[in-house]
């Protein structure tokens, strides 16, 4: 057992592959907490980033610049009464915020971290990802009517719709991607891991592939997705000038927190979508032009050098924190946390672990990138009405995700006509 | 239909009659909700995102101001009137003391009428951010609000130093004002002149480009020149619609006379209009306090009035141009300490009628936008 427990380790391939229970199960653990952690850690770095595009400081109050207060909002959710409208259908009530959780973090099944670190693949990754992600909806409907509340009705109906138009355009985009799998190799997948295996085997992330057509592609992506994830300038079935909370206006406590949960995590779910299927999920940038051994090694030591950086910056906060008494837990928490972020570059700049963290943190800074998008869109654009949500939903994606289709296989042909002739 | 239809059609408690049967949903916005400017409720009936039938119901911050006038000196009700349109106090009372000079017939040293207008325009100003702030925030964007209460919170400032307040100034009497300017107030006044106008521009590119603005505001809330003038609108909604009546031209007060400045007025009568009428009017007034600062006369800034006022028996109207459009005060005196009769015109109040006007048949979004476009306060509204 413990053979085939360390088998894995030099297997090369996914648990799920490997057919290893014991690391599946491990890699689910580290998959939730990693993914629980991230929603904490997107909670505090929106809310900092907003208050600063907003001209002020945002929290700053529960641990250094707020870091804690992720923490303590849950603390706060968790105590908190937990109250069921009288007139709520009960079961549908309670269950609803559980089947939006669900969704998301199924949708994380397949997510390829790296080559090696992904809970299982699926030959149908794509389909399975956005099958899940989109099985949300049915939550978020369920939420709607058990609430028996009007704001939370016309909320769930607005989101049912928003979703299940925007799906269309979604999936368009990133059929287009999943043609150009299989243009120099000529084997296409839908497969996740295989999508970036192909844009390693062809030299290009898909987004620049055939420019602009990936471009194009990605953008009608990135449009659909916040219009998915219900995040701003699409945010009308939450949107609080109107409709106070939306589909979650009856719900407190833990179950809202659960609603909370699962919005940040099928953003990150989205965007790792986004990024394997166009900014060459874990693949490390300019492997063309920056290619060969030395830089190989240089750029598998960024992630240690990033966390030295990131630890080099506390510590520098820690010099300059006010030395008085009250700030006294503050200062040792900093400084703790540069401590645990020297130690952490340091061990990622071992050269067993360095190799294998580095997919991940290729991977997580993508889709991190992504994330900043969706708070820079918030903060800056008003909100889209309904009819013009559907607007753009159906008489500007879709017939542009269409044409990119049709482009992208033109293009193909084309290529594969060239080959032909060549041969 | 009548007012007893609508209720009776709300009544989902009768057997059989349930918001199930009709293809109408009754959403009920309001006195609490995020949108509505304070306590304000809606009923609106929708069908779908459609709205059908709205319907306002006021009087949930009424405070009885117009009566609490009656057992109060005429002096004594000065602080009162500052809470009526909070966001702009300095202009209610303005209007107030203007009245009630008017029925004295005292009056008001040059100055004073100078400082007046300093600060009533600068109260303009803070009313408008607070306006764009909240009017833009009910569209969905939330960072001009920030932006907005930054540069406001200068001119609270200003308030702060001369009377000591922020908000409820009582900045000043009947007769003129209680405080001359402070040593510096010319030097921060125009500093903040110099100031404003770029994060004017600041909210311009932020807001007026904006494609999703456009989309939100054009055509949403139309109301016609002719609508206006059946409703008594008055201010930047009337101004909005293409009529250029504004009370410090057309009857100017406290000197306003004096003054160089535009009357900025739209053409299409839509929210976005009236939005470019708002923030130009902030440029105007910005003009208008640069020539009170520059051209502040020498002088007593208050008249000689008796320490217990007994105005004359008889009747007095006297309206101005409060940042929400006409504020009118009808005072009624019968030779007495305290007022006989004590009526406002507010411009919030009046503004809001047309509301269902402005709202019927456009979508449940749009409702939120024509609130914020008509800039309401409900302290004025329901006194």
């Amino acid at each position: 057992m413990i053979k085939s427990f360390l088998g894995y380790l030099h297997s090369g391939v996914t648990p799920g592959e490997a057919g290893n229970l014991i690391w599946i199960t491990i890699y689910v653990l580290l998959v939730f907490a990693g993914v629980s952690l991230g929603v904490m850690f997107m909670n505090w770095f929106e809310r900092k980033i907003m208050a600063h595009m907003q001209v002020r400081m945002g929290p700053m109050r529960v641990g250094p610049h707020g870091l804690l207060q992720p923490i303590a909002d849950a603390l706060k959710l968790i105590i908190k009464e937990d109250l069921m409208p009288s007139n709520a259908d009960k079961l549908v009530f309670w269950f609803a915020p559980v089947c939006v959780v669900m969704t998301a973090f199924c949708a994380f099944i397949v997510v390829p971290f790296g080559r090696t670190h992904t809970i299982t693949d699926m030959n149908i990754g794509v389909v399975f990802m956005l099958g899940v992600s989109s099985l949300g909806v049915l939550g978020v409907i369920m939420a709607g009517w058990a609430s028996n509340s009007h704001y939370s009705l016309m909320g769930s109906l607005r989101s049912g719709a928003q979703m299940v138009s925007y799906e269309v355009a979604m999936s368009m985009a990133v059929v287009s991607a999943v043609m150009m799998t299989s243009m120099v190799t000529g084997t296409g997948t839908l497969s996740m891991i295989g999508i970036v295996q192909a844009q390693m085997q062809q030299h290009i992330w898909f987004v620049f592939s055939f420019f602009p057509v990936g471009l194009i592609a990605l953008a009608v992506f990135a449009i659909a997705m916040v219009a998915e994830t219900n995040r701003a300038p699409f945010d009308l079935p939450e949107a609080e000038s109107e409709l106070v909370a939306g589909f979650m206006t009856e719900y407190s406590g833990f179950r809202w927190s659960l609603f909370f949960l699962a919005e940040y995590t099928s953003m990150m779910a989205v965007s790792s979508i986004a990024t394997t299927l166009w900014l060459g999920g874990w693949l490390r940038p300019f492997p063309n032009l920056l290619g060969g051994r030395n830089w190989d090694l240089a750029f598998s030591l960024v992630p240690g050098l990033t966390f030295m950086a990131l630890a080099l910056l506390c510590f520098f906060t820690f010099t300059r924190m006010p030395r008085i008494r009250a700030m006294r837990g503050d200062t040792a928490g900093l400084g703790g946390l540069a401590c645990l972020l020297g130690v952490l570059g340091v061990v990622m700049l071992l050269p067993g672990v360095r190799d294998r963290v580095q997919d991940i943190f290729w991977f997580t800074s993508k889709v991190a990138f992504f994330m900043y998008f969706y708070v820079w869109g918030r903060t800056t654009f008003p909100r889209y009405r309904f009819d013009q949500l559907m607007t753009i939903g159906w008489k500007v994606l879709l017939p542009i995700s269409i044409g990119v289709v049709i482009l992208t296989a033109l293009i193909g042909v084309r290529q594969d006509l060239f080959a032909l002739v060549r041969r | 239909m009548s007012d007893n239809q609508f209720y009776e059609s709300l009544d989902e408690t009768k057997p059989g009659h349930t918001f199930l049967d009709s293809n109408e949903l009754v959403l009920n916005m309001g006195p609490q909700h995020p949108s509505t400017h304070g306590v304000l409720r809606v009923i609106l009936k929708l069908d779908g995102e459609k709205v059908n039938g709205i319907e306002c119901v006021i009087g949930y911050l009424h405070r009885g101001i117009e009566k609490i006038a009656e057992n109060r000196t005429w002096a004594g009700f000065g602080p009162f009137v500052d809470r009526l349109d909070y966001t702009a106090a300095v202009s209610n009372s303005l209007g107030y003391c203007l009245a009630v000079e008017k029925l004295l017939g005292v009056e008001v040293p040059k100055r004073a009428q100078y400082l007046r207008v300093i600060l009533t325009e600068l109260a303009r100003l803070a009313s408008h951010q607070v306006w764009l702030g909240t009017h833009v925030l009910d569209i969905g964007a939330v960072t001009p609000l920030f932006y907005a209460f930054r540069d406001r919170e200068t001119i609270l400032s200003v308030f702060e130093k001369y009377c000591g307040a922020r908000l409820t100034t009582h900045a000043f009497r009947i007769g003129g004002c209680r405080w001359d300017a402070y040593p510096g107030f010319a030097e921060e006044v125009l500093k903040l002149c110099d100031d404003l106008p770029p994060m004017i521009d600041e909210y311009r590119n932020l807001i007026t480009g904006n494609r999703i603005w456009l989309q939100r505001t054009k055509n949403v809330g139309y109301i016609s020149p002719e609508d206006c003038m059946s409703y008594s609108i008055t201010g930047p909604v009337l101004r909005g619609s293409g009529i250029g009546w504004d009370l410090r031209k057309a009857q100017p007060y406290s000197s306003y006379e004096d003054f160089e400045f535009d009357i900025p007025t739209g053409t299409a009568g839509d929210t976005f209009d009236r939005y470019v009428v708002r923030v130009e009017e902030m440029r105007q007034s910005i003009r208008i306090i640069r020539q009170a600062v520059d051209g502040l006369p020498e002088g007593p800034i208050i008249a000689r009035v008796p320490k217990v006022i007994k105005p004359p028996v008889g009747e007095v109207y006297v309206s101005t141009e409060a940042p929400k459009g006409e504020l009118g005060y009808f005072l009624v005196s019968d030779g007495g300490p305290q007022p006989y009769r004590v009526r406002v015109r507010p411009p919030s109040f009046i503004n809001l009628q047309a509301l269902e006007k402005m709202a019927k048949g456009s979508l449940v979004a749009d409702v939120v936008a024509i609130i914020g476009t008509l800039d309401i306060v409900l302290g004025e509204v329901d006194r």
